[in-house]
């Protein structure tokens, strides 16, 4: 597909039609998201029952406002997206939702209550970061106009990246430098909005620098390597990777962003040789930190030798990793039942462990069907890049896509000893305010996409 | 770009793949081996939710979990703590239980396979668990008899019952209060531990089972079996009785503990050589027998194995390969030779009984919380080491010496005591450790009773055993038989 084509104009879309068509997809859409809120609501019913043995009216109305509000962005969809995708709705509705149950169950193991508390806290980010889903739906009416700010969005993703590196404003919470503080109220992680700014950004470079990028080059091996001066962007990426490691010392964040690069890299020119440069810059960059950086290496002992005593009574060591092991063991096949583990024994057990928590309380049958909502949605998102029918629009589609895939990986591949424990939020359910609202403007903007599929002419399918 | 996309469709769903199994290892294939790691918080809290069961004495507890208003729902505490600390243990926050309490956890969490029925019956009448009880087979009138006679020293009271091997008492001093090892509080538990562990008298070990000693002379009743039951020998065998002896191929040199010769004139019988205690003779027997034979009888006794009561006893020993010299010296029951209390009670106790040695148990009855009983043990034989004959014969001994012998100390008006009593060095200036093992009454054996001083009784190389072991064993069989 040419240049040309992945601008052209936004189909027409008359009201009339709109007037005519049984909305098909929006009633489907309606009927699982309010089965999606009887499930939260179920599930805050039985931590209550669970944990605190009665009944509490105040969380059931917060989240009963919250369910108001996931129905109001339905409602919006009807009027400016009424062909988008039906699932990612309910999708993203049913994990915010248990997630607010599982921070909300820990809560009262801790005996905290009150608007101080994490589950309130995150059941009022939640509708900001909704509220922040309707927005986007408002003002983006067509994709393709983020194709115009590619270059802006990537200075923005590379600003907000480097936000927690100034002083005063930065804060450094449990090792990284992550977090951007506002007063003493509200931190912010302005790398879970980076994530989107540069997943727009590199789907318009990519776009339009795709042909330099695949069709010159070197032959060797049989493979098409880059001219060098064609190196640049790949660079640059693996640059601001490798100063994240190093200066904001999180390695999840920086394997995400150089996994979301790479992906879309061999998306747009299809050449493997990209995937192979870049992995082995990665992989020799994460080497060379390994054994200059203590964390790093730590991460690494912690992962291939988690049992043994002294990594586990280490400082730094594996405890942690081995209590959400623990944890997970406790729940077995079919889990403990909501409020009857002991999630809390694990250290962090509402953000990065909050899938070891899910683990224990609703066994591997609950973590299965979690994984199989991510994979679900992940899989709409790919759908949209299969079905699209402008470049642009389908990178961004499978980029913002993938960026989820990728992040789950990252984080319940680390609690599981998959891969080295690296701190990354788990999408949707674990607290934090960036990380939800990142997420849900993820939504919105997978949402706006697949209206846009669904609405161009059915030419091939 | 779409062969592209279904390439990375495929990673993606590698990605989720790898995911999927992870949990399934740890969730599934790992679990019961995360669980059971000891530094699984979640498996010990657990073990709290269930009402423990108690360990009953004559239906008496004397551990017991009482309801607490923190975390653990449930406070283990112990009657009478000193007296039965060596046979409940204790049940920590933060470690690894001990005594009964491990050796029976499952039991008494309800966790047993022979408790399934009740844990699903529970759960459908909507029952709270509870584990099951424990009665055990102390007489209490044992146990306090002989908590009192053992006094102060640092040592333990074994009482069985020989014709079943029933644990009657099982003293072990100095002891402990298990009750400060189960507050719930990781500081107090802490600190208590180690100001246990500190003191040099290790009074957290269990010396009846777990103390291994040096058995000296009462290890020649294995070696008198060995030469009555090999047939080469009677009691009135006689052996050359010199004042000191030295074993072929050395120069280092026995001597009795009198320092003088066994007895008046040129030889000695073996019936006096036991009744005095003598170290010669018994060297000159062990070495013409050889060590295999004193071996092979002191395993038929138990000696070179654990047992199980359930708690684990230490192995006591009988060691291999031995030359003359240390054969001789083994035959008196030195060169590390060892034995637990508990082992010179199955000695005794399998004379008494007729020769055939009987496991020793400690576990009665298994009881579900509705009282019936889950299971019973039986009285279990291990084998016979002796026929009825030896055994007559070696009582007939032991009654001699307790009348007119070495261990005179043990004697009651009334009542015919066999018993043999015992000195062993532990190095050239450590202090003796002090036995008396024996039975009561002598022709219808009801209690068989292995005493046990260690580091001297206090009085270092001067006390011995008829001086200060046999008193206790005495003092113990006049409560236990009314006299």
């Amino acid at each position: 597909m040419s240049k040309a084509s992945a601008l052209s104009a936004q189909p027409a879309t008359g009201p009339v039609r709109r007037l005519h068509l049984p909305q098909k997809l929006r009633n489907l859409e309606l009927f699982l998201v309010l089965i999606a809120c009887f499930i939260n609501a179920s599930a805050v019913v039985l931590v209550q029952l669970g944990a605190l043995g009665e009944l509490d009216p105040t969380l059931m109305l917060l989240g009963a406002g919250l369910s108001v509000l996931v129905i109001s962005l339905h409602v919006v969809l009807r009027f400016v997206a009424r062909d988008a995708d039906p699932f990612i709705l309910p999708i993203a509705t049913v994990l915010n939702g248990i997630g607010i149950a599982m921070i909300y169950r820990i809560d009262i193991a801790n005996k905290q209550g009150g608007w101080e508390s994490a589950a309130v806290r995150q059941t009022v980010w939640s509708a900001l970061a909704i509220f922040s889903a309707i927005v986007v739906l408002l003002v983006i009416r067509n994709h393709r106009v983020l194709f115009r700010y590619t270059y802006i969005a990537g200075l923005v993703g590379v600003l907000l990246l480097f936000l927690p590196l100034i002083p005063g404003l930065g804060q450094e919470i449990s090792g990284a430098r992550v977090w951007i503080h506002f007063g003493s109220f509200a931190t912010f992680q302005p790398g879970e909005i980076a994530k989107i700014a540069l997943a727009v950004f590199f789907a318009g470079y990519l776009v339009r620098n795709r042909d330099s990028l695949s069709m010159v080059g070197k032959k060797i091996f049989g493979a098409r390597f880059p001219r060098f001066r064609d190196l640049g962007p790949i660079l640059v990426v693996w640059a601001l990777s490798m100063s994240v490691i190093i200066f904001q010392r999180d390695l999840g964040t920086a394997l995400l962003y150089f996994g979301l690069f790479l992906v879309m890299l061999y998306l747009a020119t299809g050449r493997l040789s990209w995937v192979i440069l870049g992995l082995g810059l990665f992989l020799g960059g994460a080497v060379i930190a390994s054994q200059t950086l203590n964390y790093v290496n730590g991460r690494f002992t912690n992962w291939l030798d988690a049992l043994n005593p002294d990594v586990y009574n280490a400082k730094g060591g594996s405890f942690q990793l081995v209590q959400g092991l623990f944890g997970l063991a406790k729940g077995g096949l079919l889990g403990t039942g909501w409020g009857q583990g002991r999630p809390e024994i694990t250290p962090v057990p509402q953000s990065d462990y909050i899938i070891a928590s899910l683990g224990e309380e609703l066994g591997l049958a609950g973590l299965f069907a979690i994984l199989a909502l991510y994979l679900l949605f992940v899989a709409r998102g790919f759908r949209i890049g299969f079905a699209g029918q402008d470049d642009f629009g389908k990178l961004l589609a499978v980029g913002l896509a993938f960026v989820v895939a990728l992040q789950c990986f990252i984080v319940i591949g680390g609690v599981t000893r998959v891969i080295p424990l690296t701190g990354l939020t788990t999408p949707f359910l674990a607290a934090g305010g960036s990380s939800l609202v990142a997420n849900w403007i993820i939504a919105a903007l997978l949402l706006r996409l697949s209206d846009t599929v669904r609405n161009q002419p059915r030419l091939v399918v | 770009m779409n062969r592209e996309l279904k390439r990375v469709s495929i990673v993606v769903m590698l990605m989720f793949v790898a995911l999927l199994g992870s949990t399934s290892v740890v969730q599934a294939f790992q679990a019961d081996n995360l669980s059971a790691d000891p530094r699984n918080t979640r498996t010990l809290y657990d073990s709290y939710q269930v009402e423990r069961g108690a360990i009953l004495v004559k239906g008496k507890p004397i551990a017991q979990s009482m309801p607490a208003d923190d975390d653990f729902k449930f406070l283990r505490t112990y009657t009478n703590p000193e007296l039965y600390a060596p046979i409940t243990g204790y049940i920590p926050i933060n470690g690894e239980p001990t005594g009964l309490e491990f050796a029976l956890n499952s039991e008494l969490t309800g966790a047993s396979n022979s408790q399934f029925f009740d844990k699903i019956s529970a759960l459908v009448t909507g029952q709270d668990p509870k584990g099951a009880a424990v009665e055990v087979t102390i007489d209490p009138v044992a146990q306090q008899a002989a908590w009192d006679a053992l006094g102060d020293y640092t040592g333990s009271v074994v009482v069985t019952e020989p014709a079943t091997g029933r644990i009657l008492a099982m003293v072990s001093k100095p002891s402990f209060n298990p009750n400060l090892l189960t507050v719930h509080n990781n500081a107090e538990v802490t600190a208590s531990y180690d100001a246990l562990v500190a003191d040099p008298n290790n009074p957290l070990i269990n010396r009846a089972i777990n103390s291994l000693n040096p058995p000296g002379s009462i290890f020649k009743l294995v070696v008198t079996t060995a030469a009555l039951e090999s047939g080469n020998y009677t009691p009135e065998s006689t052996f050359l009785n010199p004042s000191v002896y030295t074993a072929p191929g050395t120069t280092s040199v026995i001597e009795n503990s009198s320092g003088g010769t066994c007895g008046a004139g040129e030889t000695v019988t073996l019936a006096t050589a036991l009744r005095l205690s003598c170290n010669i003779p018994f060297a000159e027997l062990g070495v013409e027998m050889g060590d295999t034979t004193i071996r092979e009888t002191a395993e038929k006794f138990g000696f070179n194995s654990t047992h199980s009561i359930p708690m684990t006893v230490s192995e006591s020993t009988y060691p291999r390969g031995l030359d003359d010299p240390q054969t001789a010296q083994s035959a008196f029951g030195q060169f590390n030779v060892t034995a637990t209390p508990l082992q010179m009670a199955m000695v005794s106790g399998a004379i008494a009984n007729g020769g055939v040695v009987m496991a020793p148990n400690l576990v009665q009855e298994i009881l579900a919380p509705n009282l019936s009983a889950i299971q019973t043990f039986e009285a279990t034989e291990l084998g016979r080491v002796m026929s009825e004959e030896t055994a007559a014969t070696i009582t007939a001994m032991m009654v001699n010496g307790v009348q007119d012998g070495a261990a005179s100390n043990a004697r009651i008006d009334g009542v015919d005591v066999a018993g043999k009593t015992g000195t062993a060095q532990n190095g050239s200036t450590d202090p003796f450790t002090l036995w008396f093992t024996g039975f009561a009454p002598a022709n219808d054996p009801q209690y068989a009773i292995t005493v046990l001083v260690e580091n001297g009784g206090g009085e270092g190389q001067t006390g011995f055993g008829n001086k200060l072991a046999a008193p206790v064993a005495k003092k113990v069989l006049e409560a236990v038989l009314n006299k």
